[in-house]
């Protein structure tokens, strides 16, 4: 049994198709993430799930029981608004007792669980404050709080740490991750911020135009993309053009223009001979150097652009044929031969296993 | 500072900039004598000692105690409060409704049901009144108050004048309601239904009090337009039934005298009391100005 | 429970529930009454009131009667000179509200909305006082004094409706420009001078076209119960000097030719919505002139 199963669910808006047949299955106690950039139907699905929306065809399940046309209130899932959506009119305590109160909870329970669930959120002693008196980090918490305390199955994030900045995004990240240790609760979060998904998710679904692109760890997820636009969305990514002018063993020898000789790269869906694909292959994993390397893919370039980020450096390098590849090397590891400048001639050499070959 | 965009010298421009902020700020206290000097004017000869409403003769109250000696004038003054609070109770419970269905809902015949609520704002009110006139005289309604004994008082209710009073004071509700329901975060709703509330529960612990402002807003709006009203009381009011504005006509048709301008006085201050009240329901909003003349 | 669950499944049927009784009422007690009087300007009138039922378009003919065509025209002469005046008073007054610090930026708001709150026609009544022919503040001062021999012209006249007209209806054209250039940004102003805009430059340049929306707002507001005044020319303008919304209620009240006070009513009421169509086309056309340049940003 899963926490929660979407099976073919779509979402029509008129007739905009927000999602679009989409199966997904999650588990129990998982944090789970979808990743998406804004408009790719992430939070049309979370709201599918918690009831505000119903969907246009399909079926979804919360622990096993489908959840048909049952409103928002009958659903056992509690939801962290984007912006929080606290009650202007209540006090903290009244925000968070208010789901306990609607679902019949004796009042000293009540009391009992708000008080804990306070404590929780480390906000004990602002139960009388109003949401308006509070920073936007404390708001946060009490909708956290607000939330957990109803003990949901499963809780619904839509990009909750999205109006932070960013040293209390990073602080939260962290205790929203050791939190969900603790409540042991399936967290279901959206976000279009591919580090913080990566940073605290157990399985991340990659959302675009309305389809699930693709579900893995964020080590597959960033590792092993499918496709072009999961490696263009998460993390900076090479992109080569070029011709496809052999297959073998489930790698393809790619021939970029002026090249001396074709890059090879591990092949995904149905990528034919003598067609045009992109290679795409990350930044740290390519390495720069004076001369080729014994083995794996090499291509020689000019420096155009050196780029000093802290701990690490960023050098843009122009191939023969005008594209250009982004390298990226650690400073602290590197020894002072091995650092460019703009105009200086180098080889570009990154392991065949590290590069994939998309057909366009 | 750029050197193109004072060509002249640094003195001459401050002098120039300082000379035309003076005359602003003299601009600006000159407009609020225009709008208060008359109403003051009104107000200091009400207390005049003679029949003249412009020669000084002396503090006196006794066009005061001429007015409350005026039977008429104090019958008038009681139907005006009870046509303004019958009249704002209705309009307001179906102003606030009509507000809800426009705010919360998309439907077919939308755009029509706005133009509707708009029009009554919009028309002027001498093309109100004899619209109502006709259809009164027309429809056997007829004007003449319907009389009735409710717990040993004796009451004439203006039906004909209440009724018009509820068609143009439902539109001035449901603006008022409407704009408070649009600043209304909708996601409030929806987190109250993802906490169990029934649509009943977030109704009343939710959407209600959040919108208690504006419909107080909407509700004092349509007792002081109620209150104020004069045209369409003139045209919709059945013989020898007068508020206190349509009295008030009938006494400066006859002649002017400093009674004419205690009333004022009275219905003045009586105003500015619904002002200071309805800044008080609004009190710890950013601008309480801001909504109060729509 | 079933009803819970039909509505939940038909969320228009809940709007029009909760819509029905204001739009019963509006139906009945506005919408009725106005087709009542659409219906009654193309009939013949009788006497003593009331309409024979024989189609005519006599009504409509009569408006044309140089007696009701001057006095219409008039009124319209009336009411943009009145809009004129307040623009020319308003656009000042709302520029020196808008530029004041924020707390006394409330305090001026408040009191400019204060007389507004205060009844018309004592309003109105003020200036009776003050214009009155021979025992006006003013002329009374004044003859007393000896400074003049003849009474000023200040009342019975189109200059006492105007006066009345303008008193009445400026905070209408303050509010709304004031609220346009509230919402300006001031730093356009420092860019506009910036780029070597001299102060003359700025206004016409940036503050004037910015504050269109809330102009146009405004005139709407002061012309259109301008146009249908009748409290003012009756008080103010002394018998004498009469406006339409004046002429429409002689027909109901003296003349008791109700089929050509409705035909003037639906006339003067054209106007208006030819008016209120112009301000929404225009209000549309420059909501959609800021939203592209948003988009452009």
């Amino acid at each position: 049994m899963y926490a929660v199963e979407l099976k073919e669910v779509s979402k029509h808006f008129g007739s905009v198709t927000a999602v679009n047949r989409l199966s997904l299955r999650i588990a129990d106690g998982e944090f789970f993430s979808l990743l998406g950039p804004s408009g790719c139907g992430k939070t049309t699905t979370l709201r599918l799930i918690a009831g505000f929306e119903m969907p246009s065809a399909g079926e979804i399940f919360i622990g096993g029981n489908e959840q048909g046309y049952l409103p928002a209130n009958r659903r056992p899932v509690n939801t962290v608004f984007q912006h929080y959506a606290l009650f202007p009119h209540m006090s903290v305590a009244q925000n968070v007792a208010f789901g306990l109160e609607m679902s019949g909870v004796p009042r000293r329970e009540i009391q009992r669980r708000v008080g804990e669930a306070l404590e929780m959120v480390h906000l004990s002693g602002l139960g009388n404050r109003k949401p308006g008196q509070l920073s936007g980090g404390q708001q946060q918490r009490v909708a956290l709080a607000r939330a957990l305390v109803n003990r949901p199955k499963v809780l619904l994030l839509d990009e909750p740490l999205g109006a932070l900045d960013l040293k209390l995004r990073k602080a939260m990240q962290v205790e929203l991750k050791a939190l969900q240790h603790q409540v042991g609760i399936t967290f279901i979060y959206v976000t279009h911020d591919q580090e913080e998904a990566l940073t605290m998710s157990d399985r991340i679904g990659v959302m675009h135009k309305g389809s699930l692109l693709q579900v893995g760890s964020p080590q597959e997820v960033y590792e092993a993309p499918q496709t072009r636009f999961v490696s263009d969305f998460i993390g900076d990514t090479n992109h080569l053009d070029g011709l496809v002018t052999g297959l073998a063993n489930g790698e393809a020898a790619v021939q970029i223009r002026g090249a001396q000789q074709p890059v090879r790269a591990l092949t995904v869906n149905g990528v034919r001979l003598g067609q045009q694909v992109t290679v795409a292959f990350r930044p740290e994993k390519v390495l720069l150097d004076r001369q080729a390397q014994p083995d794996g893919n090499t291509l020689a370039g000019r420096v155009v652009d050196v780029v000093y980020t802290g701990s690490s450096t960023t050098y843009l390098v122009r191939l023969q044929d005008g594209q250009q590849v982004m390298a990226r090397q650690q400073n602290a590891a590197v020894s002072p031969q091995m650092r460019f400048q703009s105009g200086d001639l180098v080889t570009l050499s990154w392991p065949v296993h590290a590069c994939k070959a998309f057909a366009e | 500072m750029s050197a193109r965009s004072f060509p002249r010298s640094s003195t001459w421009a401050r002098w120039s900039a300082r000379l035309s902020s003076f005359s602003l700020s003299s601009y600006g206290f000159l407009s609020y004598l225009f709008l208060y000097l008359p109403i003051l004017i009104l107000v200091v000869f009400s207390f005049n000692d003679s029949r003249s409403v412009t020669q000084w003769a002396g503090f006196s109250t006794r066009w005061y105690g001429e007015m409350l000696a005026d039977d008429q004038v104090i019958l008038a003054l009681w139907n005006s409060l009870f046509v303004a609070g019958v009249s704002t109770l209705i309009s307001t419970v179906l102003g606030t409704l009509a507000a809800v269905a426009m705010e919360r809902y998309r439907f077919a015949g939308r755009l029509a049901v706005d133009a509707l609520l708009y029009l009554p704002i919009i028309i002027p009110d001498i093309a109100m009144a004899i619209m109502l006139l006709i259809f009164f005289n027309q429809s056997g309604l007829g004007f003449e108050p319907w009389r009735l004994e409710l717990f040993g008082l004796r009451l004439a209710v203006p039906y004909s004048v209440i009724i018009g009073h509820v068609a143009f004071n439902i539109s001035f509700v449901a603006v008022v309601v409407r704009a408070r329901l649009a600043q209304m975060d909708p996601t409030l709703e929806e987190a109250a239904s993802d906490l169990y509330a029934n649509s009943w529960q977030t109704f009343w612990r939710v959407t209600l009090p959040l919108m208690m402002p504006g419909i107080v807003g909407g509700a004092l709006l349509a007792f002081t337009l109620s209150l104020d009203d004069f045209v369409i009381t003139f045209f919709t009011s059945g013989a020898g039934f007068n508020t206190l504005p349509v009295r008030v006509f009938g006494m400066i048709k006859k002649g002017v005298t400093p009674k004419i301008n205690a009333v004022s006085t009275l219905m003045l201050a009586f105003s500015l009391l619904l002002v200071f009240v309805s800044l008080f329901a609004r009190r710890g909003e950013k601008n309480p100005a801001g909504e109060l003349g729509v | 429970m079933h009803i819970a669950k039909t509505l939940r499944r038909y969320p228009a049927l809940s709007a029009w529930l909760l819509l029905l009784p204001a739009v019963g009422w509006l139906l009945l007690f506005f919408i009725a009454p106005l087709f009542i009087v659409l219906a009654f300007s193309f009939m013949q009138g009788a006497t003593y009131g009331g309409v024979k039922a024989v189609f005519t378009l006599s009504n409509y003919a009569r408006v044309i009667d140089p007696l009701y065509l001057s006095t219409f025209l008039r009124s319209l002469y009336i009411a943009i000179l009145t809009t004129a005046i307040c623009l020319l008073l308003g656009f000042p007054l709302a520029y020196f509200i808008a530029t004041r610090p924020q707390r006394l930026r409330y305090a001026l708001l408040l009191a400019l909305m204060v007389p507004f709150w205060t009844n018309f026609l004592i309003r109105t009544y003020a200036w009776l006082t003050i214009l009155r022919t021979n025992t006006g503040l003013i002329n009374g001062t004044l003859l007393a004094l000896g400074v003049i021999q003849q009474p000023l012209p200040l009342f019975g006249n189109d200059f006492a409706i105007v006066l009345g007209l303008v008193y009445g209806w400026l905070p209408d054209m303050v509010l709304p420009i004031y609220a346009a250039l509230e919402r300006l940004d001031r730093s356009l102003l420092e860019a506009a001078s910036d780029l070597y805009a001299p102060r003359s430059r700025v206004f016409l340049r940036v503050i004037w076209p910015l504050s269109l929306p809330g102009v146009v707002a405004g005139a709407m507001l002061v012309f259109i119960p301008s146009l249908g005044a009748f409290v003012i020319p009756a008080i103010l303008g002394g018998g004498k000097s009469l406006m339409i919304g004046n002429v429409i209620s002689n027909q109901f009240l003296t003349a008791r030719d109700w089929p050509f006070g409705s035909a003037l009513s639906i006339l003067m009421m054209a106007v208006m919505l030819a008016a209120t169509l112009i301000y929404f086309r225009s209000a549309t056309h420059s909501q959609a002139r800021t939203a592209r340049s948003e988009v452009d940003l």
